[in-house]
């Protein structure tokens, strides 16, 4: 089944009178399940390609469909509804609300969702669990380490059970150890959930995991192949990048 | 709900000394309007209270040709036989006092000095001149027998350096156009609590008054005090005659009614500069917070978070804000009303003709004041909020997330 699907996607930027391109026509299509990096170096166009299809921008041209609905014509409020039931977003940064604690930050998700608070209480002591962190559910952001700030940040991005998880550099600002923590909990859940896993990476150690790799330059997809990791499937062998 | 006020709360505590600082500027705007507006009322009130009491009464009853800033003395603007009309008037149970009262107008000389006066001639025995008895600072009240007494007021002596005992020299106008000259002895002084009063006002009994102007039987009104000021239409009434005109306090306050009002639209003014500075800090401090937290509205955006759940985020911490800052006002506001209306403010000798105003201010505060201050704040935090809360619902999730990169 097709979680999302980019058609011909083009994004430009436009900044005074310059026109900065950052994808040109790519075509992409994510299966459920899958655990895929987006690999290439900076201003090759992988964030990018993760805000379109986290409905966080909108293609200048081409379309996005995500769980087989086009999103590319949606609203803000449609868009920020789509995120809301259908994606979960890891970000390079350690994005988590410096005022909440680590419990009330994964709960912040169900909240939205208007979950009631026992299946909220449920959900959380559920992924507390499942990313090792039920001893620091109380505990602000300022009193976890990196690595279980970004645990946090997983657990907040699965605890709706989205069709979809996105991450942005999720290792970008973690030492090797806590890095490999971060990219074995995603892989452990990836395979005991089945939900799919869409991350943008430029570290090699990263990119061992996936089973999926997409490599961009330039804005466009210049391979998409197997990835390192073991048992892994061939999800997609031809380059879908259109100069 | 309780999420998001809980939220609102922790980050309001973020930035604990800003966050102090505008509940503060918010606390200190409505103390400082809540002082202002107990300060006018009560100054609006005590003001028509001395001037009722001392000056018009609730009702006057006197000739349809009298003219009360003339100090007519022509027999046909005035009362006849005012006894027997303030006895019957006396009469009437919701009137506690009403007693003839013979205005002329005079000198006083002593010496080289002179200070011109309103003269009253008062039934000394009335209930009505209870403010004049109590206030009694030297000597006795007058009796009513007394031919050669008068009563001053204290700002009087001290100007002419009298005291009771000393003579004078009284110039008085008669009722015949004539200005008689006859000397006095000042019997003692009074004190009313407006100094204006004290200093143009001279008392002698009525029979005397009415001698020396030569309006045997007459008097210049009916002076009548009620035991409530509700009672005006019902008692006007029922005195309504051919012969004679009635007129209330409110009509006979005019200028104090007009200064009500227009002090209405004056608070008006104050209370959106005053409110519109605080609005000020509170734009402030909320915009700072959309700035200082964007990334994090980039990211609950992300989650899905709606516009409108972003600008409620704001409006919530405005209205904690609010709260903070009305409490805090309550608080010293109610310190320096408290003040203000027990211990008041000395302003001494300030008056105009028409409005009596006491030596000292006191506040009152209504608690329609109150309540209109305290919503008038609330709302003005609210709209205060307006803008950095849709700062904040308008960002880009993807601009907002990269803010600071």
């Amino acid at each position: 089944m097709e979680v999302a699907k980019i058609e011909n996607v083009s994004r430009t930027y436009k900044i005074g009178q310059l026109e900065t391109r950052a994808l040109r026509g790519v075509d992409l299509t994510i299966q459920s399940g899958e655990f895929t990096a987006l690999v290439g170096p900076s201003g090759s166009g992988k964030t990018t390609l993760l805000q379109l299809i986290g409905c966080l921008d909108q293609p200048t041209s081409g379309k996005v469909f995500v769980n087989g609905k086009d999103v590319s014509t949606l609203n803000r409020n449609q868009r920020a509804d789509m995120r809301r039931g259908t994606i979960g977003f890891i970000f390079q940064f350690f994005a988590l609300i410096p005022t909440l604690t680590a419990y009330e930050n994964i709960e912040m998700p169900l909240l939205l969702n208007g979950k009631t608070p026992a299946e909220r209480r449920q959900r959380v002591n559920q992924m507390l669990e499942a990313v090792d962190l039920v001893d620091h559910s109380h505990h602000r952001p300022d009193q976890l380490s990196g690595g279980q700030q970004q645990r946090v940040a997983i657990a907040r991005a699965l605890v709706t059970q989205p069709a979809l998880i996105l991450a942005d550099e999720p290792t970008a600002n973690l030492d090797t150890p806590n890095g490999k923590l971060v990219m074995e909990t995603m892989v452990r859940l990836n395979q005991d959930t089945g939900v799919t896993f869409v991350f943008a990476t430029h570290d090699p150690r990263v990119i061992q995991y996936a089973r999926r790799v997409v490599t961009l330059r330039d804005g466009v997809i210049v391979s998409d192949g197997a990835g390192e990791a073991p048992g892994m499937e061939l999800m997609a062998a031809e380059p879908k990048g259109v100069a | 709900m309780i999420q998001l006020i809980k939220m609102a709360f922790r980050d309001l505590g973020r930035n604990r000394r800003r966050t102090f600082f505008s509940a503060l500027a918010l606390g200190l705007g409505l103390a400082l309007l809540l002082l202002i507006a107990a300060v006018i009322q009560g100054e609006l009130r005590t003001s028509m209270d001395l001037t009722i009491k001392l000056q018009t009464g609730h009702l006057q009853v006197r000739a349809k040709t009298y003219e009360a800033d003339k100090s007519s003395l022509a027999w046909e603007d005035l009362v006849a036989e005012p006894e027997a009309a303030a006895a019957q008037i006396a009469a009437l149970a919701p009137v506690k006092a009403a007693t003839p009262r013979l205005f002329a107008s005079g000198i006083v000389a002593v010496g080289d000095e002179t200070a011109g006066v309103s003269i009253i001639g008062i039934d000394p025995a009335s209930e009505a001149n209870a403010p004049y008895r109590d206030g009694m600072v030297s000597g006795e009240f007058l009796a009513a027998d007394d031919r050669q007494g008068v009563l001053i007021g204290r700002s009087l002596a001290e100007l002419l350096n009298l005291k009771a005992g000393d003579q004078i020299v009284l110039l008085v106008n008669t009722a015949n156009g004539d200005v008689d000259e006859q000397p006095f002895t000042i019997r003692g002084t009074f004190a009313t609590g407006s100094p204006f009063y004290d200093q143009t006002t001279l008392f002698m009994p009525l029979t005397k008054a009415q001698t020396i102007t030569r309006t045997e039987g007459y008097a210049s009104t009916i002076f009548v005090l009620l035991n409530d000021r509700d009672q005006t239409e019902a008692v006007t009434s029922a005195l309504k005659s051919s012969q004679y005109e009635v007129v209330t306090w409110q009509e006979m306050n005019q200028l104090l009614t007009q200064i009500n009002q227009m002090s209405s639209g004056f608070m008006v003014v104050i209370y959106l500069i005053v409110l519109g500075i605080t609005a000020t800090v509170i734009v402030n401090t909320l915009v700072m917070a959309v700035f200082e937290r964007t990334r994090e509205i980039g990211i609950l955006s992300a989650m899905g978070m709606r516009g409108n759940r972003i600008m409620a985020m704001f409006f919530t911490e405005s209205t904690l804000l609010a709260v903070g800052g009305i409490l805090i006002g309550l608080v010293l506001g109610g310190i320096m009303v408290a003040y203000a209306t027990y211990v008041g403010f000395y302003v001494g000798n300030f008056g105009i003709e028409g409005m009596l105003i006491g030596e000292r201010i006191y506040a009152y505060l209504t608690l329609t004041d109150a309540v209109t201050l305290i919503i008038t704040a609330f709302i003005v935090s609210l709209l205060a909020a307006l803008y950095p809360a849709l700062l904040a619902a308008r960002m880009e999730p993807v601009a907002a997330l990269h803010s600071g990169d």
